[in-house]
């Protein structure tokens, strides 16, 4: 029986291009692009934060840079990044600890972990910028 | 396993550990300020200061920032030890997201108690 499955010829090369993720590894992936992400824009999120909590001075001068769209784009970006890296996490937390090892579980919490930080992406972003 | 050299190296244990202990501070922040958030009175500039003025709120946010920062150097440096080959370069890339980091550790205590 296990002769069948070893004839089988499996691809040996690595071309992006050829392959074609399971839906894990584009979780695992994506996992990887947002926390470069986030990395990358650390001094943005600290100056917003610094004058967040800053004087009225602060504040509207935050306000009046978040007001650009460009700006609200990449935020709304690195709320995705965020909550993408935060459901994914929690994820590989609870394979690290055995829990949903196998291919039809872990298939499944893949595209829950998709289907939540999309959501909340949508439902969070659509209150902090739409009021 | 067997053709380990051991010369005092260790194998990554401490930042895997660290990386996962990190990663449950910042998950646990995370839903203490979402409950936060929502036990505000209004929601403004002011209310949103006040919050973070807190004495324990402070502290949190400041062990959050902390644990964002080691969390992203073990991140940024697998993403470093992935792709950067040549080891000078490597290197220099490394020192540079270190000190990075200890600079936005000084820069986050300097944010959070001016408050």
């Amino acid at each position: 029986m296990s002769d069948t499955t070893i004839k089988k010829p499996r691809p040996k090369h690595l071309d992006l291009k050829v392959i074609r993720l399971p839906l894990p590894g584009f979780v695992s992936i994506l996992h990887r692009v947002s926390g470069a992400g986030l990395f990358l824009m650390l001094p943005v999120l600290l100056w917003l934060f610094g004058s967040s909590v800053g004087g009225p001075e602060a504040v509207a001068q935050a306000k009046s840079v978040v007001a650009n769209p460009l700006v609200k784009l990449v935020l709304f970006g690195l709320l995705w990044a965020y909550l993408h890296h935060f459901c994914a996490g929690i994820r590989f937390l609870l394979l690290d600890m055995h829990k949903g090892l196998d291919l039809p579980t872990a298939r499944k919490s893949a595209g829950a972990v998709l289907v939540v930080s999309l959501t909340l992406t949508v439902l969070i972003g659509a209150k902090i910028f739409l009021g | 396993m067997q053709n380990r050299i051991v010369v005092g190296a260790h194998y990554g244990l401490r930042d895997w550990l660290a990386q996962r202990v990190t990663a449950t501070v910042m998950a646990l922040y995370t839903v203490f300020f979402v409950v936060n958030l929502f036990c505000l009175p209004e929601f403004s500039a002011e209310a949103w200061r006040a919050m973070f003025a807190g004495g324990f709120m402070r502290f949190a946010t400041f062990l959050f920032w902390l644990a964002l920062f080691f969390h992203a150097w073990v991140g940024v440096r697998d993403i470093f030890m992935d792709y950067i080959k040549p080891v000078g370069v490597r290197l220099i890339a490394h020192s540079v997201v270190a000190f990075l980091l200890i600079g936005y550790a000084g820069w986050a205590a300097q944010i959070l108690w001016r408050l």
